[in-house]
Order: structure tokens, then sequence, then C-alpha cells
């Protein structure tokens, strides 16, 4: 037997039955994505960003262009707009155009030499080599001590007469490092890539793990020694960790702080040392002026995102 | 940038949480401590009321014995005025930790370690109360003060600060040091610039210790305060940095200071280097240029002798003046119970507090003729004497606008200058004078 289905009429809007609940749900999907409450996993982060992060930039940016200092609650005093007279005022000013000189060369010297030695160490970490656990934890070490702590040691080590010094004997730099106007900067850009590779030797520990060992093989098998082994397959490999590893060392590096002001006794010998958030804590904190500080800070930020942006082009290209 | 035409006012409006939220986050970003609560209006000194406060103290073993005894002893007394008391948070700095306390209007009633270079930062940020609104105030501060409260009086006329104790900067020499090197330790030739030059020549050329003196090399600002400052003061017989908007030190006694200092870097009888201790506790200098307070700190591992900074003449004795590294106690505003917080105040200021505090401190009340007033702790503490002598001719810190950033610009001359040799002192010092002169203009 056969049965006709005869189909309903359609509305007089022209709109199939359902269609509305489907289109709630297409406009539900295209906001919140197909898994909602992916959102509500992603809510905490997000508010921690938008609020510890993304206002007091924007709080930042906003100081930078007023004549603005800290007063107690309750206290009314005039935030009027100054242009770009607190920009104006960091950048003629000897002492912050200096900062940003050592930072650039801060970076110059710490950001290849942690690349290129964390991806060192992490490969030896990653062979089968004695007491590889020992050594993973010794790395690690400096990272997660204090650097109060790790500032004590390296100023018996390098200071005049401390033990690097005495191994160098005549060839010790005179005045010794850390009050050497040629030294002092590489000196803490030394003590800021031995603390921090711990850290990033790590990023490059998990990195070596999804370098499939297939590749090493036919590398292996097409004759490649070890170290054509890693300049074809782990470099390679492991890039998108080192594009990491690179714009955070770029991004810890530019907020250098704690070194020049324990290591060089607050950016010595003679400002040769001071980084450009030490010169902000200095205006920002102990002479009340946030707004020149925030002015230094959002050059920073400028600063950064460019280097990092230059960054990604080349590795791209 | 700020200047002295913002005169905050105290005026609360509905706008204060917001502001006090604006305030905590902006001390979150720029990384400071004792941020983080809710705000409140500003205090009146001349409502007065009363009922519980707090109080911070600084974190010095020493000084925290003697908080503890004076708010036991005042809650004892007033069990409905109850004071709590804690050390001040801890910081890269106390100044530090109590601008951001202000900024977010979680500071104390009273806060006994106010220094008095911050106090014109205190004050812009609209953080202090004057203690002359309350109708006792100024009276009482000038009699317990006597004529060490001039120094103290803000450019507005109003005391903003109470005189409290003072730690005469002094030289302290290590006895067994001067022995090996063969130089007197009951008078040792340390008068004049001079004297002090060969005294440090023979110390470090006879190897009894690495140098003959080592201050602080480090830029942070208040350094100058432990070498340039009480030197100046006694070169000068007494001046201050700025006097009446003007800078003073681009002078004869600023310049031989300069040269004195310079010498002992360029011939490495001071250290250069940052410092990891205490380079005096350790051996490794044979003197320290520092008030009383760090006694405490020598005991059972110098035997030290004391006596009085250098001048280019000499034989100034104990009455040269010298710097006062004086801390004093301030009023804040976010203070409800001004009336108990004034009256503990002169409670925590009283003469048998202020002899508590030398008792247990070793600092000196700043006071008139403790000498006499104490005499029985000055007789059974001999070594006292001579910061006795020395407190009642103390030189303080200017109290003008931008004081820290005046401070500042001197430390980046000095530094450059005296301790790097980069530049002419001389020259240094007269830059230094013109940017500080703009500074305190502004």
């Amino acid at each position: 037997m056969t049965t006709t289905v005869t189909p309903a009429a359609r509305p007089a809007t022209g709109h199939t039955p359902g269609s509305r609940p489907r289109r709630a749900v297409r406009l539900s999907r295209a906001v919140l994505g197909r898994q909602p409450i992916g959102l509500l996993f992603g809510a905490p982060y997000a508010l921690f960003v938008a609020v510890l992060f993304a206002y007091p930039l924007g709080l930042a940016v906003w100081m930078s262009f007023r004549r603005y200092y800290f007063t107690a609650p309750g206290v009314e005093v005039a935030r009027p707009f100054v242009g770009l007279d607190n920009y104006r005022a960091v950048l003629t000013d000897p002492a912050v155009r200096r900062s940003f000189v050592n930072i650039g060369l801060f970076l110059v010297i710490n950001v290849p030499l942690t690349v290129v030695l964390a991806l060192l160490l992490a490969t030896a970490l990653n062979a089968a080599i004695p007491f590889r656990s020992f050594f993973r934890v010794s790395y690690y070490v400096p990272y997660v001590t204090a650097s109060v702590a790790m500032v004590g040691v390296w100023l018996s080590l390098f200071g005049s007469g401390g033990l690097v010094n005495r191994l160098l004997g005549s060839l010790a730099p005179d005045p010794s490092w850390l009050i050497n106007a040629h030294w002092a900067m590489p000196s803490i850009a030394l003590f800021v890539t031995w603390k921090q590779l711990g850290f990033f030797i790590l990023l490059y520990l998990a990195a070596l793990q999804n370098v499939h060992k297939e590749l090493y093989e036919a590398a292996e098998m097409d004759g490649a020694n070890r170290w054509q082994s890693f300049r074809a397959v782990t470099v390679p490999g492991v890039r998108p960790a080192t594009t990491l590893v690179t714009i955070l060392a770029i991004i810890t590096g530019a907020n250098l702080f704690t070194e020049p002001y324990l290591l060089t006794g607050g950016g010595g010998p003679n400002g040769a040392s001071a980084s450009p958030v030490l010169i902000m804590y200095q205006r920002g904190i102990e002479q009340n002026h946030p707004d020149v500080a925030s002015a230094i800070g959002v050059i920073l930020v400028l600063g950064v995102l460019v280097v990092a942006a230059v960054q990604r082009l080349v590795e791209r290209d | 940038m700020s200047n002295a035409a913002d005169t905050p006012s105290f005026v609360s409006s509905s706008r204060t949480r917001r502001r006090a939220v604006v305030a905590g986050t902006v001390c979150l970003v720029l990384g400071t401590a004792a941020c983080g609560g809710s705000g409140s209006a500003g205090a009146d000194a001349t409502a007065q009321s009363h009922g519980a406060i707090s109080i911070w103290y600084s974190n010095n073993a020493q000084e925290v014995t003697w908080g503890k005894q004076v708010v036991a002893a005042w809650n004892a007394a007033h069990p409905t005025e109850k004071v709590s008391a804690q050390e001040i948070p801890s910081g890269k700095s106390s100044e530090e930790v109590i601008g951001a306390a202000i900024t977010a209007g979680t500071e104390p009633c009273l806060i006994y370690n106010t220094s008095p270079a911050s106090v014109p930062t205190f004050q812009q940020q609209g953080g202090l109360v004057p203690l002359d609104t309350f109708s006792d105030g100024a009276a009482y501060i000038e009699a317990r003060a006597g004529t060490a409260d001039s120094q103290f009086v803000s450019p507005d006329g109003n005391y903003y600060q109470m005189p409290w104790k003072s730690n005469p900067v002094m030289i302290f020499y290590n006895k067994k040091v001067f022995k090996s090197a063969g130089i007197s330790t009951t008078a040792p030739p340390l008068g004049s610039y001079a004297e002090f030059l060969a005294t440090a020549k023979k110390i470090v050329s006879s190897g009894a210790a690495k140098y003959a003196i080592y201050p602080a090399p480090s830029s942070e600002f208040y350094q100058s305060w432990y070498d340039f400052y009480p030197l100046y003061a006694a070169e000068s017989d007494g001046k201050q940095l700025v006097v009446d908007g003007k800078s003073t030190f681009d002078s004869d006694a600023g310049r031989a200071v300069a040269a004195f200092w310079s010498q002992l870097y360029a011939e490495n009888l001071a250290g250069k280097e940052s410092y990891n201790g205490d380079s005096f506790a350790d051996g490794t200098a044979a003197m320290a240029i520092v008030g009383p307070w760090a006694i405490s700190t020598y005991e059972g591992k110098v035997d030290w002798g004391v006596v009085p900074v250098p001048t280019s003449a000499g034989g100034g004795g104990d009455t040269v003046p010298t710097f006062s590294d004086a801390k004093n106690i301030g009023m804040y505003v976010s203070c409800k119970n001004t009336g108990t917080a004034w009256d503990f105040l002169k409670y925590s200021t009283s003469v048998a507090q202020d002899g508590k505090l030398l008792e247990l401190t070793g600092q000196m009340p700043m006071r008139k003729g403790i000498e006499t007033q104490y005499a029985a702790y000055f007789t059974a503490h001999k070594d006292y004497v001579t910061f006795a002598a020395e407190a009642a001719h103390v030189v303080e810190v200017p109290n003008v606008p931008n004081s820290i950033e005046v401070w500042q610009a001197f430390r980046d001359a000095w530094s450059s200058s005296v301790v790097f040799g980069k530049t002419d002192p001389a020259t240094s010092l007269t830059g230094a004078a013109t940017k500080i002169d703009q500074l305190v203009a502004q």
C-alpha cells in the first residue's frame, strides 16, 4: 500500500517550520562557538588578562597624556591633558635615552645567547646521557631561586677580588666587571641568560618530544653526522618553540629591573646599566611622576611589539 | 609633571571609590607594595574623633620592642581606644610602601618611620594631616622638639611631621684594624681631611683592611646622606642642601667635600662596588659613616670607636654639625580617629617614652637637652655621650618640593664625578646645582 504524504502548506511568512530555532542555533554557534562551555573555562583567564593587563595598560596610556601624580583617595587634583609633553620630556632626557640603548645592548647579547644555549643544552639533555635528571634539575635551579640570592653569588664571583678575576689574573678588566661602563651591561646579560636558561631549556625539551625519531633515522641513513642531523632535523623541528623562546626572552629582557637595581647598585656605573624599567621605578614610584613613567612604559611596549613583529617577519621569510 | 600649583584639597566625593580602585590598579601596574584596599576620605584633624587606631613602626628588633611596649602600656590605660600596631610592610623601601599605601587609602593613622625627605611627596599626595590643626599641635611640637622643629616646617608653614629621633652620622672605626695598622685607637688622627687621608692610606697600605671606608657607592637617591651630606654639613657649618629655594653646595665647602671623597675613590681607599653585606662588620673596611642605630649590629663583631666627621681644617670636636638621619612621626589622612591618634602621638613622645626609646634603641630623641634629661642613661652608656652632643648640631634634609628628585639629581652627579671619576667634580656640582634650583622652583 502506498501512502501519499501531503506536505503541509508553507506559512505565509515563507519560513520553514523550525527555521527560527535553527537560525538561533547558528547565531549562538557564531557567537559562542561549537562548545559554549569552553567560554566558561576560558573566562577566568580572560578576566585575569582584562583586569591585570588590559585595563592597567589602557590606564597607563591615558596617564601618559596627562599631568598625573598619585594622591590619596578623596583628594581632588586636576589631571590636565598635556598632549605629548610627557613623551617629549622622556625622549629628551639623556638618562632615559641611555637606558633604551642599554636595553638594546642587553637584548642583542641575551636573546641570541638564550636561544642558542637553551637549544643546545636541551638537545644534550634530551639524549641518553649519564646523570640526565641531575643536569635537568641543575639548570632549572637558578630559575626558581630568588634573584636577590643569585645576585649575592654573582657579586662574589664578579667582584674585583672575586673568583672570576682571580682566574683571569692580569686579563681581568679594570675597573672590574660590574663597575666597568663597558662590561656592566654584558655582565647583566650573562647573568640573566644563566638565570633564565632552565625555563627555556624546559620549553625546548617539550618541543623536542614532538620531533619524530624517524626523521633522525632517515638522516642517519642518508649519512648525516650529528651536527648535520641537528641542523637539518632538530632546528626546523623546534622552530615554533624558537619563536616562543625568542619572544619571551625579548619581553622578559625588556622588563629588566632587579639585576641593575641590585647587581650594579641602581644602574651603575654612572647609568651604564640602567634599564627603562629601573628609570620608570625612579620616576614613577620614588619621585611620584607616574605620568612620565607611563610614557616610558608605553614607548617600551611599542618597542617590544616592533622587535617582536620584526622577528616574526624575519622568521616567515 | 606636577608642580606646586596643584595643591590638593581634602574633598570627599562620589568618585572616591572609583579613584581608589584606579589608584590600586596603578600600584599594581607599577609593582608597589601595600596596595589593595579600598580607600577612605581624607581625615579632618579638627573633628578629633576617638576610637581604635592602627600604627606602623620600623622592623628592626629594637624599635619593634619599643613599639610593642608603648602600645601595650597605652592599651592597658585606654581600653576604649585600642591601638593595633605592626611593622611597616616589606618593600624596596619604607617610603615606597607608605606612598603606595597613601594612594590606596590603606595607610594607618600614625607611622613611626616617616622620612623627612619624603614628607613633601606625601604632602603633595594629600596623605598627611597637618599636625598644627590640632589646637595644641604647634605648641606641643615646638615645646618637645625645641630648635629642631624649624627644619621640619613645610613650605606652606604647617607641621606635617612630629620630630622624633635622630641618628647623628659619625665616623665609626675598628680599633683592632687601627691597632694592627699602627694607628692610635684612643685618639685616631681623623679630624682633618689631610689626617683622614693619611690614616686611610696607612690602613690600606698596611693590609689591615682592604678599604679604609666603604659607604654604599650605588645610585639610590638617599646614599648621599651617608657620604657627602654629613661632611658638607660639617664643612659648611650647618648648611642644608637647599636654603631659601637655592642650592648651597656649589661652593667652596661643597667642592672641598667632593675633592676629599674623589681622592678616597681615586686611590682605592674607598670601595666602588656594591658590597654584599656590612663591610665594616665584616672587617673589609676599617671605618663606617653611620649613626648610632648601627651599634647593635656591631655587637660581638667589632670593637669600635667613634669620632665626628672630618672637616678640611679639622678640630671641630663633637659640636661639628652632621646629618641627622632623622625619622619622624606622620599622621595620615585615612585615619578616622584623629583625636586618639593625636593623644597617642603625644603619649608616645612623652619624656618617659622618649627615655624608653633611647634605652631600647640607642637612638637620640629629638628633644632639648637630652644629655641632662636622660643623664642616668648617658652615665651608664658612655659610648653614646658623643652622639648626644652631636644631636644638638644636626642638619636635616631640606623640606622642599620634588625633594626625592633633588637628591637623585645630586646623586647622579656625584656618582658620575666623585665615585667613578668620569667628569670633573666641580663642574658636576655646578650642573647639579642648576638642575636642583629648577626642580625646587617648580
